[in-house]
């Protein structure tokens, strides 16, 4: 076990030893040793919480097949020690030592994308990512998901936009390739030691990152009141905002072998250290709807850092993930001290705050059921903001159809119960009937339908009134997207959520008429 | 020409921006042994305190000391007018997040850790937390004031189609991406030095002073920029730098206070909600006879601003159209919440609000065009016979150009084609409803307070020919920096890159105002321009003399100074000047003319002129579930003849994206408890990057410069075009119109989501 943690920042080697005389807890945040250890005042706290992206680094790694990455992310809410084995780039080294501009500073100030340019460190961070990743910026929409995590105030982002889109003009100098290339060195350099894994405690607190999952598994089936930490965008906040004092943080970053997506011809595994990123581009063809889901699903900062299974673990009512993997009636692995037990998902949220896990029991897989042919899975979010948002109201319906007629039906709703939750009744009502036919006149047949939909909703759930939406909008908005279901299962997609429909008015063609 | 001006010149500090080596308050090199400051707050919203217990806060660790009112030796007020914001609640608490008392430690966290811990006993007392409330239990700041022309009640009478509507128009959290921030370093004696984030250095000058008990002269405030203010760091800057030079004074060390993004949100006071009613006359064909307007505002626990913003609510309350009978009454709801303050735009949105909602409800009412309704109301344009008519407050509108203005914009933007497409298109889709809608702007331009429309500069050459500029105005991102330069620069046939830009300093321009009311350019620009035309005349006299020249052979152009047949270069002349010991710095001051203001009668030429501008709005909306969309936006701005197009275009668009915000994701919620629920980005939503618009077309409307005398014919650009976004709400009204079975749906602001979807069922909150 490592002592000391190891990462390059803008090509400088840094070593701490966080055990005993840097004066340094393992839940400092990146943000904080950067302004105040280092007097890296480029980055800056916009939020503390990982909502607004003035913090944005760039940080790349080795995946677990030795590729590199290069993702922003928010140094807010990340604890120096996660950064162990990765190469940290920071605003102030994005230019080239000799002061020349890097073309992502270049095209910022070419079109005008700073006002009052405190925000504007976090864009540079985000477009740097994507200009390391060798993005298309051609394409709009991809430049609007690499900015989802970056909030401006002042210049109501079409310069911005601009400037990443002159990116796709613009030479890629040498030195820039040739600092990468480094950087990429590096990470090769620090590989070996990232296996070894971290054993750290200062002041009280306890950071331990095992490299292999047998001895994640002995680690905290023996310290089962550790707290598990795999990307920090929850539990981040824990420090930041709540200043809790965390005894124990098990990170589960450094584990090769939790980083895997297998896929089988039945199912699809998805490991405990897989980033939302990561599954998202790999199943971008197994699941079309929850590219939407996945696509809004915090911003680029935070889908690099958070893990899908974290997304379960914590069981939080209103995850956008898991009413989808409920609709496709998932099963997850729980592994306490190797004893495996695998559980249908329905059964593992209990309660608000209380899951089926037993104490030093953690959550290493999600098992994805694949989609047969005439089954399909239809997900929708509702949020008061498209990106970057928490769900009002999530709803995910996977449906099997058979020459017209709905021969298996399940709903999975987030935002709608003290846990997220299957619509058993409602989907009990429209089992066996047939698709039905939601047009332009509002028909007897219709208004019943819509009567029915929302008596069952309101039997069986009693969602709560909160700054993101009354009781009764969402129980109305419920109804109201089951119909929106069967209406885009017949005519396609009918919503203005996604990037690719319904943006400007040239997307309203005659064809889309329901 | 070698000068800069009109040029699209970027942003004086965008290289240092893209760089990270911009400094902002919280970056300025702060001392190892320097002391953070935390905020402890209330929470409860209205109450006696009982006990303030601070002993567990006190032996937390890094912990030097803590604040409470009883450290205050002077004033323990952080009000801009009134003196009624206490620094520290002193027995009484007013809103839920009130400051109660600061801890001073060795870190920020270790403060935050600390202020956690403190015991606070309250009595507490019933709240008033709504303007309903307020309005029913007649809590109000001051009695309601009119603006008052003709003879509404009888206008009404006589009109042939009369109309009562209501609006709710939701506040707005600035959200600036840099939170409160002020530093002070104790200095010899009593003196103490500030840095902070502020629009308005002379006031926090004022304020410290005053809670010290010591003289303006012994207080120096600095600010070189603000990382996005809007409004929100006029007044509310003061409590963080008053409580930081407390803590300065009582520990001798410098002390810094940083508010966090909750701690900003839940103690800063923030844009004023409004409920607007209204009773309108108007003819057959849709022209506007008279017309009541009634404004309730809430102001929260104090008055702050919120006097000046109720007048320039009223002031507005017509917009852009000619009414002959008008009665505009605003009532300012004292509440137990922040206290709510300046927003760009100071009340202005809101009052056009109101009157585009009673254009499209008259538009609604006879089955016309609203923009034609728009058209038919409009103040005439200058140059026509009927120019020069009188707004209800009595100020004529002799440089209106709305009416050339809307026509050309309505015709590039195809308004009407598109308009037809769309009423067709939601005839036959039933699920993604599209909406257009053309709104207008008449802004006027001044500090509603005469007094305050007054600015210095100081400009010094240096004997190589380089400048040090500095007036009163501050950077909050608008680019003033770089406007000034550019006229700096220009005067003296300069580029900008000889001259000095340097911080804002009560110390070098005293007795400021806040550089607020889209004035910095107009006022601080024609300052600079006098402390320029003053050098030069001095240089010209003592050069025309040496080469026995005709002084008005002078000029000053492409970095040389023309003397007679003879071209010296600027920095020789500098030198030459120098040497013949002519004094080479000037101030110059700028009083606006023309204006005035009798309160008493609400009647006065307040602004000096009006800008305007108009902007056309495509949006859907989803009938199943509410969500909304900005499809397409194009927007004819006046900014006059331009000193730099390419910062007035980032007001523009910056500007309508914050405004559009404003109406449709920018929810505040407070909790039954007075509480502010959404108090971070998490749950208060400002637009994201993919919520502008796909596209975005933007032109400055070509007038042959200001009618006005002001800075190279220059307009404020500032507020203007936050109202563009009027638009948005406008035609997401028109997207659902005929949704509902009995005349318009009532859709309130903003417009979530939620509201849109329960407003079509008739269940709106």
């Amino acid at each position: 076990m490592n002592k000391t943690i190891c990462f390059f920042l803008n090509q400088e080697k840094i070593e701490i030893d966080l055990n005993e005389g840097s004066g340094l807890r393992p839940d400092t945040t990146l943000l904080n040793w950067l302004r105040e250890r280092r007097k890296l005042t480029g980055t800056k706290e916009g939020c503390a919480e990982g909502d607004c992206g003035a913090c944005s680094v760039v940080i790349g790694r080795l995946t677990s097949d030795n590729t590199p990455s290069w993702q922003a992310v928010n140094a807010c809410i990340l604890f120096l020690p996660m950064l162990h084995g990765s190469v940290v780039t920071t605003v102030e080294g994005v230019a080239n030592a000799d002061g020349e501009l890097h073309p992502v500073q270049q095209a910022m100030i070419a079109h005008h994308g700073a006002q009052c340019g405190f925000c504007t460190p976090g864009f540079i961070m985000s477009l740097y990512a994507g200009w390391c990743a060798a993005i298309d910026f051609s394409n709009t929409a991809e430049i609007e998901t690499l900015l989802s995590g970056n909030l401006c105030r002042c210049t109501g982002y079409g310069p911005i936009v601009k400037a990443g889109e002159a990116l796709a003009r613009w030479a890629r100098p040498q030195w820039a390739t040739d600092r990468l290339l480094g950087d990429i060195s590096a990470l090769a350099q620090m590989a070996g030691d990232t296996r070894k894994g971290l054993e750290l405690e200062y002041k009280g607190q306890r950071y331990s990152a095992p490299a292999t999952l047998d001895k994640l598994q002995t680690l905290y089936a023996e310290n089962p009141s550790a707290q598990i930490l795999s990307g920090a965008t929850d539990i981040g906040l824990w420090v930041t905002k709540q200043h809790r004092q965390l005894p124990h943080l098990i990170h589960i970053g450094n584990i090769a072998e939790l980083e895997a997506i297998k896929k089988t011809d039945g199912h699809i595994t998805i490991g405990a250290g897989v980033t939302h990123q990561q599954a998202m581009d790999a199943l971008a063809q197994d699941y079309p709807a929850l590219q939407e889901i996945w696509s809004r699903f915090g911003s680029a900062q935070v889908r690099a850092s958070a893990r899908v299974c974290g997304n379960i673990a914590n069981a939080s009512p209103i995850g956008d993930l898991s009413p989808c993997f409920l609709a496709l009636d998932s099963q997850i692995v729980l592994n306490k001290a190797g004893r495996r037990r695998q559980i249908k998902l329905d059964s593992f949220f209990i309660d608000y705050g209380k899951q089926n896990r037993e104490a030093g029991e953690f959550v290493e897989a999600i098992i994805l059921p694949r989609l047969q042919a005439g089954q399909q899975l239809l997900a929708y979010k509702l949020s008061k903001r498209f990106d970057q948002d928490i769900s009002a109201v999530l709803m995910a319906g996977y449906l099997d159809i058979q020459a017209d007629k709905i021969t298996d039906i399940k709903i999975g709703f987030g935002g709608m119960a003290a846990i997220p939750k299957r619509a058993l009744r409602l989907e009990a009502y429209l089992k066996g009937q047939n698709v039905p036919v939601i047009g332009e006149d509002e028909g007897a047949r219709e208004a019943k339908f819509a009567t029915d939909i929302a008596a069952c909703l309101a039997e069986e759930f009693d969602p709560i009134d909160d700054m993101r939406a009354s009781r009764s909008y969402r129980l109305l908005a419920a109804a109201q997207l089951v119909q929106k279901m069967f209406i885009e299962y017949r005519a396609g997609y009918t919503r203005l959520s996604t990037p690719q429909h319904f943006r400007s008015p040239e997307d309203f063609t005659p064809t889309i008429q329901a | 020409m070698s000068s800069d001006l009109n040029k699209p010149i970027a942003h004086d500090s965008a290289a240092l921006y893209v760089t990270g080596t911009a400094k902002f308050t919280d970056d300025i090199l702060f001392p190892d042994d320097g002391l953070h400051i935390a905020l402890g707050l209330s929470s409860v919203a209205h109450g006696k305190l009982v006990n303030v217990d601070l002993q567990e806060v006190l032996k937390a660790e890094g912990v030097v000391c803590c604040l409470t009112a009883e450290d205050i030796k002077g004033r323990n007020d952080a009000s801009p007018v009134f003196g009624d914001d206490p620094v520290f609640a002193d027995g009484l608490v007013s809103y839920h997040g009130q400051s109660v008392f600061a801890v001073v430690a060795h870190s920020a966290k270790q403060a935050r850790i600390a202020a956690l811990k403190a015991q606070i006993t309250y009595e507490e007392l019933p709240a008033i937390l709504t303007i309903e409330e307020a309005i029913s239990q007649n809590n109000l700041l001051r009695a309601p004031h009119h603006i008052e022309a003709g003879s509404v009640d009888k206008g009404l009478e006589g009109a042939p189609h009369r109309l009562q509507g209501q609006i709710k128009i939701g506040g707005q959290e600035h959200f600036y991406l840099e939170g409160q921030a002020a530093i002070a370093f104790p200095g010899e004696a009593a003196e103490l030095h500030l840095h902070v984030s502020t629009q308005h250095p002379t006031e926090i000058q004022h304020k410290v002073a005053e809670a010290l008990g010591i003289g303006f002269h012994q207080v120096s405030v600095q600010v070189r920029r603000m990382g996005g203010a809007f409004g929100g760091k006029e007044s509310q800057a003061n409590l963080p730098a008053i409580i930081a030079a407390l803590a300065a004074v009582k520990t001798g060390k410098p002390a810094k206070l940083v508010y966090d993004r909750d701690e900003d949100m839940r103690v800063t006071g923030k844009r004023h909600d409004f409920q607007i009613s209204y009773d309108v006359g108007f003819t057959n064909d849709g022209k506007i006879l008279a017309l009541n307007v009634e404004q309730f505002l809430r102001c929260g626990m104090s008055f702050d601003l919120s006097a000046a913003i109720a007048d320039r609510a009223m002031m507005h309350a017509e917009n852009a159209y000619f009414i002959p009978d008008m009665r505009v009454t605003a009532s300012l709801c004292k509440t137990h919440t922040p206290s709510n303050t300046a927003f760009r735009g100071f009340g202005g949105p809101q009052g056009i609000m109101g009157m585009e909602r009673i254009i499209d409800d008259i538009a609604a009412t006879l089955g016309l065009d609203p923009l034609v309704i728009r058209q038919r109301n409009f103040y005439p344009d200058k140059g026509t016979s009927e120019s020069g008519k009188p707004t209800p407050y009595g100020q004529p509108v002799t440089d209106c150009v709305i009416g050339q203005l809307v026509d050309r914009l309505s015709r590039d933007a195809h308004y009407q084609t598109r308009r037809l497409e769309i009423i067709k298109w939601n005839k036959d889709n039933p699920v993604l409803r599209r909406g257009i809608a053309l709104t207008p702007v008449k802004f006027g331009i001044s500090f509603n307070k005469t007094m305050l429309n007054q600015a210095g500069a100081l400009v010094h050459i240096y004997t190589d020919g380089t400048i040090h500029l500095n007036h009163g105005g501050t950077e909050m991102g608008q680019g003033l920096f770089t406007k000034i330069a550019q006229i700096c620069g220009d005067a003296f046939g300069l580029p900008i890159d000889r001259v000095a830009i340097t911080p804002t300093h009560t110390g070098k321009v005293p007795n400021s105002s806040a550089t607020a009311a889209s004035s910095g350019t107009d006022l601080n620009g024609m300052a600079t321009a006098a402390a320029a035309e003053t050098l030069k005349a001095r240089m010209a006299t003592y050069l025309a003399a040496q080469y026995q020249a005709d002084v008005a052979s002078v000029r000053f152009a492409d970095a040389q100074v023309y003397v007679g047949d003879e071209a010296i270069s600027f920095a020789k002349a500098a030198m030459m000047c120098w040497q013949g010991r002519i004094s080479l710095s000037a101030t110059g001051f700028y009083a606006t003319p023309e204006i005035h203001w009798d309160p008493d009668k609400a009647k006065g030429v307040p602004f000096y002129y009006f800008a305007y501008g108009a902007a056309v709005t495509e949006v859907a909306v989803d009938r199943l579930t509410g969500e909304n969309r900005l499809l397409r936006v194009d927007i004819l701005h006046d900014v006059g003849r331009s000193i730099n197009p390419a910062l007035d275009r980032g007001q523009i668009e910056g500007g309508f994206i914050q405004g559009a915000g404003w109406l449709t994701t920018e929810e505040l919620v407070y909790g039954k408890d007075g509480r502010l629920q959404t108090h971070a980005p998490a749950t208060y939503k400002i637009p994201a990057c993919s919520d502008r618009p796909a596209i975005m077309n933007i032109t400055l409307f070509e007038s042959g410069g200001n009618p006005a005398d002001t800075i190279h014919k220059s307009k404020a650009v500032g507020e203007p075009p936050f109202m563009l976004a009027t638009s948005v709400h406008s035609a997401l009204r028109h997207a659902i119109e005929g949704l509902i079975t009995e005349g318009m749906p009532n859709l309130d602001a903003p417009a979530t989501a939620e509201q849109l979807l329960m407003t079509l069922k008739g269940m709106a909150r």
